[in-house]
């Protein structure tokens, strides 16, 4: 029962940690994305890209928090899993 | 000129990161990432730092509410132990637990717990910071009704402007100028506390869910008291759509307008805020988990780092939280009686 009981808990912190991870792919694969449109755009029109920045960074926040997001679920499960350093 | 700033900013940086003591309890905890939360979360005591054994702490009114009793004003350090400092000393019928929060000895007790708490002392303080900057711009305009803005007016107006002109303006429409006093409000507390939370020793205000979720449903309020018809037609018979598909429709829209964009609002400022500080303590507590200079110093660097990133996120999201309330106000007041470009 003991080895099944840490079992779960090895379970969670795997859980936790792939998580994150793959959160973090998510999230590089989106901004990434908004910054080489940005990139393109700048480069069609040079003039265009004070705005062009501005936009990029306001919607790199929005999805870096869908990221965080997701960063803070794990967190909880790491930290309360009963599990100590 | 620009080489000496950037000496002086780069002193001043690892200068303050060096007298972040609060970050030395993590070495005596054996869960080494206890600290992370205990900072982030809200408390009855302002904790600032601890140097060896002493803890340098404020200790904050606890107030409850309670049908028999009345009101009764404590201070946090009844309910501590005095020796130790431990939470979970019961003093006149009530303790504090483990998870900083106030509970009565007898379980069936009812009461309201109106302490002030870690963040309600930092929202007086934001509030403070606030009125004191406010006032006195404005206070300037009195005096000087004509002139150009010098002082606190000075460094104020652009920002107003701004808010005005590329905020409520061009998402309000033409009843802008009735709704820009809110999208102010909002938009300097938020900032304000934002900012005011990443200084070492403050208070996660507006990382605290129920500060977001009340900013969250002061927008709800504004959007919904102020619909229009074309609003409310929007959400219960919206134009355009198949008679059959409304049953399902409508719900959507009804939990769109009253729990969907509420509760991102208010999940967007808390997880960008919370997480930021997470990150930064978690940088600081690789130091304490490795207990290497190989680890410390990049470490060091990246907390630098992030802590500037973190000032950026800082006013993008007062910035994203005012302009999705423009937004949705916006929706609610629009004027769709001069036939424009809609597919309806």
């Amino acid at each position: 029962m003991l080895t099944s009981l840490l079992l779960t808990a090895g379970y969670a912190l795997l859980g936790a940690g792939l998580g994150a991870g793959i959160v973090a792919i998510g999230a590089g694969l989106g901004i990434g994305r908004i910054g080489s449109q940005a990139m393109e755009g700048i480069a069609r029109q040079p003039e265009a890209a004070g705005k062009i920045q501005t936009a990029m960074l306001i919607i790199a926040a929005l999805i870096e928090v869908v990221s965080l997001f997701a960063v803070v679920v794990c967190l909880l499960i790491a930290l309360n899993g009963n599990i100590t350093f | 000129m620009i080489r000496k700033s950037f000496g002086l900013t780069l002193l001043l940086s690892v200068l303050l990161l060096a007298l972040s003591p609060s970050v030395f309890a993590a070495s005596d905890e054996e869960n080494k990432t206890g600290f992370i939360m205990h900072h982030v979360k809200d408390s009855h005591e302002w904790h600032f730092a601890t140097f060896g054994d002493t803890h340098v702490t404020l200790s904050l009114p606890v107030i409850i509410y309670s049908s028999d009793r009345g009101f009764e004003f404590y201070m946090s350090s009844d309910f501590q132990d005095p020796v130790t400092h431990a939470f979970g000393v019961e003093h006149e019928g009530y303790y504090i637990d483990s998870h900083d929060k106030l509970q009565a000895v007898d379980e069936n007790r009812s009461f309201i717990d109106l302490s002030i708490t870690k963040n309600v002392a930092m929202m007086f303080l934001v509030i403070t910071v606030l009125l004191i900057v406010a006032l006195s711009a404005s206070g300037f305009y009195k005096k000087n009704p004509n002139k150009a803005p010098k002082g606190v007016a000075s460094v104020l107006e652009p920002l107003v402007i701004f808010v005005r002109d590329e905020i409520a303006l061009p998402n309000i429409g033409p009843r802008y100028r009735q709704f820009t006093p809110y999208l102010l409000t909002l938009f300097f507390f938020i900032w304000f506390g934002n900012l005011l939370g990443l200084v070492p020793g403050a208070a996660n205000l507006t990382g605290n869910i129920a500060v977001t979720a009340t900013l969250a449903i002061f927008t709800t309020i504004v959007t919904n008291v102020n619909g229009n018809k074309d609003y409310w037609k929007h959400i219960f018979a919206t134009p355009g759509v198949p008679v059959a598909l409304l049953p399902v429709l409508v719900p959507v829209e009804i939990l769109g307008a009253f729990v969907t964009k509420p509760f991102a609002l208010m999940v967007r400022l808390f997880v960008a805020i919370t997480a930021g500080h997470i990150v930064i303590l978690s940088f600081i507590g690789l130091i304490f988990i490795f207990e290497s200079y190989a680890v410390g110093l990049p470490s060091t660097l990246m907390v630098i780092f992030i802590n500037v990133i973190e000032l950026l996120v800082a006013s993008i999201q007062a910035y994203v939280f005012t302009l999705f309330s423009a937004m949705y106000i916006g929706s609610a007041v629009a004027d769709h009686s001069h036939g424009q470009d809609h597919a309806h």
